[in-house]
C-alpha cells in the first residue's frame, strides 16, 4: 500500500517534471526542474533498494552534471531568444505525433509481455561473497565487469582531455 | 508506530533547534573571538557580556524588512536561500553525536557519500542567488562560488576516498566504530587526509583565506547583497550550518568521533602493563556526546582563530591551490593508502 | 494495487518519451542536451527495476556505466556548444547549419 502511493506521487512528479524541463521558456527554470527531476528519480532507486545508486544519481547528475548546464547557460549569455528563428522545413507537429505512436508502441509492449506470465526470477548471480548494496557493487565491478569498468575510466579521461581542448580558446 | 515515527520525529526536532540554536551563539563566539584577537571588547551592551546578542540579532533579522528587487525572478529569489540551508541542515541526519542509537537520526550503509552528495546540492543555492537578483556583483560572485565548490569538492570527495579505503565502510557510525577497533583514531593514520579535508572544508564554507565569493572590497557583499531581513538569515544560518557540518564530519572520521581519548589502549599492548595507566578508564565516566561536542568546538574554535588571522588569497591562487596541489595530493594519498591497506597489512 | 515491474516499464517509457519530444520539438540545444539527459535516465529506472524484479545487482552495475557515459556526453557536449556559441553567437539548432552542403 506504501509502496502504491509512492510510486504513484513519485512517477507524477517525475513525469510532469520532465515535461516542465521541455516546455519552460526559460532555461535557467528549465535546468531547476531537471535537477528535481533527478532527485525524485534518485527517491525513486531509494525504493528500488539501489541506495548506492541513489547517492550516486544526486553526486554525479544533481551536484555535478546539472551544475555545469547552469554554468553554460550563463556563460552563454543570448542576446535573442534561442527559440526566434525556426527552420521552415522543421516539422515539429510530425515528431510530436510521432513520439505519441513510439510511446503508445512501448506501452503496448510492455503490458503484452508482463501480462503473459509472471517471469520467475532468473537465478540470481553467483552468490557474491559480501553482503549490502555497496560492497556487492563493488564486487561487480571488480571481478566480472572489470574490463567495461577500466573501459568506462578511459572513457571519461577522454571526455576530459576533450572537453578541454573544445572549450579553450587557444592551446 | 513509536519506534518508526515518533522518537526519529522527536531526534530531528532536537537537532534541527539544536543546530539554529547553536548557530546563534557561533556568531556571537566569532564576534567575540575576533574582538579578542584584534584587542577590542565585541558585543557588550546586549545583557551581561553580550551574551544575549545572541538572542536579539535573529530577532532583527526576522523583524528586517524583506525586499525583493524589481527586476529580480521572483521565484527563484525566494527559492535561492531555501535550497541553499535545506542542504545543510539534512546532512544532520547521518552524523553520530554519541555512541548510543539515541544520539543519531539513522545510521545508512551509505552514509559518507550521502553527506557528500547532499553537501554538493547547496551550490545550487548560491548559483541561483546571484542569478535571481538580476545585478552584477551577485552573478560575479555565484559563478565565483560555483567555481570554487566544484574545485574544492572534488578534492574532498578524492580525499575521503582513502578514509574509506582505511575504514572499509561508508556508514559514519561504522567508520568510528573502525577507529576503536583499529586503536588508532585515523587522524593519526591519515594525517594528510584531515589537513586537506580541513582546507577544503574551509573552501567549501567560504570562509576566510578561501572567502572570494563574499569578498566585501571587491563584491560588496558577494551572491547575497540584494538580500534582506529573513532571506538574508537564511543564507546565514547556511554558512555557519554547513561549519557545524565540516567540523562534525571532520570530528567522526579523523578525531574519533564520540570515542574518549585512547579508546583501546588494553587492545594495542595487551602485554604491557607498565601502559595500563594510559587506559584512563574513569574517562569513561563522561558520555559519549560530550567527547563528540568537545572535539567539535575545537574545530569550530579553529575556524574563528583562521578567520582572525588569515589574509584573503587571489581568485588564481585559489584555483591553483586546488586544481594544482589539493588534487594531486589527494590522489597520491589515495595510491599510498591502496598499497598500504592491499600488501603492507 | 501491487507495483509491479511493468509499472516501472511504463513510467520509464513515459520519461523516455517526454526526452525523445524535448529532443525533436526544442530547438534550443541546451534543452536538447537536457532531454538526452532524460532519456538516460528513463533507461536507468529500467535497468534498477528489473535488477530488483530479478534479484541480480548486474542491472544496477549497468546504471553505474549509464552515468559514467552520461557525464562523458555532457561535458564534451556542452564543450561543442561553447566553442560554437564563440563562433556563431546562438544555440539554435536551426541555426546550427555549417556543415550542411
Amino acid at each position: 500500500m506504501v509502496e502504491t502511493i509512492v510510486f504513484y506521487t513519485l512517477s507524477a512528479l517525475i513525469l510532469g517534471l520532465g515535461v516542465a524541463v521541455i516546455t519552460t521558456p526559460n532555461t535557467v527554470h528549465s535546468v531547476l526542474f531537471l535537477v528535481m527531476n533527478f532527485l525524485c528519480v534518485a527517491v525513486i532507486y531509494v525504493v528500488l533498494e539501489a541506495e548506492f545508486l541513489a547517492v550516486i544519481q544526486v553526486l554525479v547528475y544533481a551536484g555535478g552534471i546539472v551544475v555545469l548546464y547552469l554554468f553554460v547557460v550563463m556563460l552563454v549569455n543570448l542576446k535573442r531568444d534561442p527559440e526566434a528563428h525556426q527552420d521552415p522545413r522543421r516539422l515539429s507537429l510530425v515528431g510530436l505525433a510521432l513520439a505519441g505512436a513510439v510511446l503508445l508502441e512501448l506501452a503496448g509492449i510492455v503490458v503484452y509481455s508482463y501480462s503473459r506470465e509472471p517471469s520467475a526470477p532468473v537465478a540470481a548471480a553467483a552468490a557474491s561473497p559480501v553482503q549490502g548494496n555497496v560492497e556487492q557493487i563493488g564486487w561487480l565491478l571488480y571481478t566480472d565487469y572489470l574490463i567495461p569498468f577500466e573501459v568506462a575510466s578511459v572513457l571519461l579521461l577522454v571526455a576530459m582531455v576533450g572537453a578541454i581542448v573544445l572549450a579553450k580558446r587557444e592551446l | 508506530m513509536i519506534d518508526l515515527v515518533i522518537i526519529p520525529l522527536f531526534k530531528i526536532a532536537v537537532v534541527l533547534n539544536g543546530v539554529l540554536v547553536s548557530v546563534t551563539f557561533m556568531v556571537l563566539l566569532e564576534r567575540k573571538v575576533i574582538a579578542w584577537a584584534q584587542s577590542r571588547l565585541g558585543p557588550m551592551r546586549v545583557g551581561p557580556w553580550g551574551v544575549l546578542q545572541a538572542i536579539v540579532d535573529p530577532i532583527k533579522l526576522i523583524l528586517k524588512e524583506d525586499i525583493t528587487p524589481t527586476k529580480a525572478d521572483k521565484w527563484m529569489f525566494t527559492l535561492a536561500p531555501i535550497l541553499s540551508l535545506v542542504p545543510a541542515l539534512v546532512v544532520f541526519s547521518v552524523v553520530p553525536f554519541g555512541g548510543d542509537a539515541l544520539f543519531y537520526i539513522t545510521d545508512i550503509n551509505v552514509g559518507l557519500l550521502f553527506i557528500i552528495s547532499v553537501t554538493s546540492i547547496g551550490v545550487y543555492g548560491i548559483i541561483l542567488a546571484g542569478w535571481a537578483s538580476n545585478s552584477k556583483y551577485p552573478l560575479l560572485a555565484s559563478l565565483r562560488a560555483a567555481a570554487q565548490l566544484i574545485s574544492y569538492e572534488i578534492a574532498v570527495t578524492m580525499t575521503l576516498v582513502s578514509v574509506i579505503l582505511t575504514a572499509g565502510t561508508l556508514s559514519m557510525v561504522g567508520i568510528v566504530e573502525a577507529q576503536q577497533e583499529t586503536g588508532f583514531w585515523f587522524g593519526f593514520v591519515q594525517p594528510v587526509a584531515f589537513v586537506l579535508v580541513f582546507i577544503g572544508g574551509l573552501a567549501e564554507t567560504n570562509r576566510i583565506p578561501f572567502d572570494l565569493p563574499e569578498a566585501e572590497q571587491e563584491l560588496t557583499g558577494g551572491f547575497h547583497t540584494e538580500y534582506s531581513g529573513m532571506r538574508f538569515a537564511l543564507f546565514f544560518l547556511a554558512e555557519y550550518a554547513n561549519m557545524i557540518v565540516i567540523a562534525a564530519v571532520v570530528t567522526a572520521l579523523f578525531w574519533g568521533g564520540w570515542l574518549r581519548p585512547f579508546p583501546s589502549v588494553d587492545a594495542l599492548f595487551p602485554s604491557v602493563g607498565a601502559l595500563s595507566f594510559l587506559n584512563l578508564a574513569f574517562l569513561d565516566l563522561i558520555p559519549s556526546w560530550v567527547w563528540f561536542f568537545g572535539k567539535m568546538f575545537v574545530f569550530l574554535y579553529l575556524f574563528i582563530w583562521i578567520r582572525a588571522t588569515l589574509p584573503r588569497y587571489r581568485y588564481d591562487q585559489l584555483m591553483r591551490i586546488g586544481w594544482k596541489v589539493l588534487i594531486p595530493i589527494a590522489l597520491a594519498n589515495i595510491v599510498v593508502t591502496a598499497v598500504v591497506k592491499v600488501w603492507l597489512l | 494495487m501491487e507495483i509491479t515491474p511493468a509499472h516501472y516499464a511504463l513510467l520509464s517509457a513515459a520519461l523516455f518519451i517526454i526526452g525523445v519530444v524535448g529532443v525533436l520539438v526544442r530547438r534550443n540545444i541546451i534543452i536538447i542536451f537536457m532531454s538526452i539527459e532524460l532519456i538516460l535516465n528513463a533507461v536507468n529506472i529500467n535497468l534498477v527495476a528489473n535488477a530488483r524484479h530479478l534479484e541480480n545487482l548486474v542491472g544496477q552495475v549497468f546504471v553505474v556505466f549509464v552515468i559514467a557515459v552520461a557525464a562523458a556526453e555532457a561535458a564534451v557536449g556542452l564543450g561543442i556548444l561553447l566553442a560554437f556559441f564563440r563562433n556563431k553567437e546562438t544555440v539554435n539548432i536551426d541555426e546550427m547549419n555549417v556543415m550542411r552542403w
